[in-house]
């Protein structure tokens, strides 16, 4: 396809931003990234997604598209190159359900932990990431038949899914002294999270773990303020 | 496609309904399995180990989980008649996100306000006008969200056309009305009006029956128990 005007709204922290940069990278294709300022909306992003008023949205030829995954499917679908999702309905399926998984499940874990009013829940949270990762570990086997990725011998959709979580997963480890991606419990999602992070598509627009951790704090700041509610 | 398709859903569950409209739209025979959820069977938590939940389609012995799974599967397997999304990415995209906006926001809102009292069940009736004001103009006064035939927006919103009109007669309120949603309430008349439809809905009256008799119980959870 030839150049087109593409641009990309998002935040550079964001684990959902970076779901559409690597599928964008991995086809090859340029854009415009517009960054928000965290704390406010830009007038292109509640023109954009009127509905969540939530980054990211893809704009490409000055059509919107919103949500993550829905992006990630669309760039798929839109520029040859690359293959995300795969080509059997079957195998698509499996991927989709994988995705829906971390999406609704494991993150909302994950992130438990930081809302997590009482030492009772965050230590149950804590445990759902991890029941989660074995979870995962068996996905992989399955999925990845001994390549280095879930999708096979390159990046695949429950990759981008899984792997732009990475950022945020380790920033949560340095934040609760918890090491979730242990060797001895999950040896295959350890290795796999090497190769995804140093990839070429991925290692440009994965945060660094330390901002995360910087910006985490920042946050949680904020929103412990007294006498809130 | 030769191999044999089954479908475990249950009566009363408007997502393996979903499927059951699929199927019957692509012409698709199938095995209707329906599941007692109080008992489920051992074969369901063999073929959904990770949720153990309805609706499962099972494939030449393969299943698919998650009914809009489900139904972007039965579109791309059996994809010579009656599509049920988009071919254009772009509308496709689209599709994908009214589907995930019913499915993540509106049938939470319409269930919460119909099982719940006082100031929340104020704030969830506040959430559902928005979100039901959102797709009467979404219809954009087309016969269905998928234009002229009923595509995967229209199978997901099946909950807003039965389960959401049922309930909130349970509840004793009324959410959607002919008055603030013509074009919506057009829409439920059109879908409803399908032979299709009607094949792969539960009666009303059983649907009426059921939830109104589960009133207590239902009422008392958290989680939506079909």
């Amino acid at each position: 396809m030839a150049s087109e005007d593409v641009k990309l709204i998002g935040a550079v922290m964001s684990p959902f931003v970076m779901r559409p940069r690597v599928s964008l990278n991995l086809k090859g294709v340029e854009y415009e990234f517009l960054e928000e300022t965290f704390g406010s909306k830009s007038e292109l992003l509640l023109k954009s997604n009127p509905v969540y008023k939530k980054i990211p949205v893809l704009i490409h030829s000055g059509k919107p598209i919103c949500e993550s995954l829905i992006i990630v499917q669309y760039i798929d679908e839109t520029w040859s190159g690359h293959s995300i999702l795969p080509s059997d309905a079957y195998d698509r399926a499996i991927a989709r359900f994988w995705a829906h998984y971390i999406d609704d499940k494991w993150f909302p874990a994950l992130g438990g932990i930081a809302r997590a009013q009482t030492e009772e829940a965050k230590n149950e949270a804590i445990e759902q990431v991890f029941t989660g990762l074995k979870l995962l570990e068996e996905a992989f086997e399955k999925c990845s038949g001994g390549k280095p990725f879930f999708g096979g011998e390159t990046i695949g959709y429950v990759d981008i899914a899984l792997g732009c979580y990475l950022g945020w997963l380790r920033a949560t480890e340095k934040l609760i002294g918890i090491t979730f991606l242990d060797e001895t419990k999950t040896p295959l999602l350890c290795h796999w999270a090497e190769k995804f992070s140093s990839h070429e598509a991925v290692a440009s627009v994965m945060p660094e773990t330390d901002k995360l951790v910087e910006f985490a704090k920042m946050i949680q700041a904020k929103f412990k303020a007294p006498a809130n509610k | 496609m030769g191999e044999e398709v089954k479908l475990f859903g249950s009566y009363a569950s408007p997502f393996s309904s979903r499927v059951e409209l699929a199927l019957k739209l692509k012409g698709v025979s199938f095995e209707n399995i329906k599941e007692d959820l109080a008992n489920k069977s051992a074969l369901l938590v063999q073929y959904n180990p990770v949720h153990k939940k309805i609706p499962v389609l099972l494939h030449g012995g393969r299943p698919v989980i998650e009914s809009l799974i489900i139904l972007e599967y039965i579109d791309e397997t059996w994809d010579g008649n009656h599509a049920i999304l988009p071919k254009d990415p772009f509308e496709r995209a689209l599709a994908c996100f009214w589907v995930k906006f019913i499915d993540d926001k509106v049938l939470r809102a319409l269930w919460m306000s119909c099982r719940s009292e006082g100031e929340m069940q104020k704030n969830f009736m506040e959430q559902s006008k928005e979100y039901l004001e959102l797709l009467e103009n979404e219809l954009k006064g087309n016969k269905f969200f998928g234009g002229d035939a009923i595509g995967i927006v229209d199978i997901s919103a099946n909950f807003i056309a039965l389960w959401a009109i049922v309930l909130q007669e349970v509840a004793g309120i009324s959410l959607i009305n002919e008055e603030k949603y013509p074009i919506l309430c057009n829409w439920i008349e059109e879908f409803l009006s399908s032979e299709v439809v009607k094949e792969s809905l539960p009666e009303k009256e059983k649907l009426f029956a059921y939830f109104h008799a589960k009133k207590e119980v239902i009422f008392a959870n958290k989680a939506p128990a079909y």
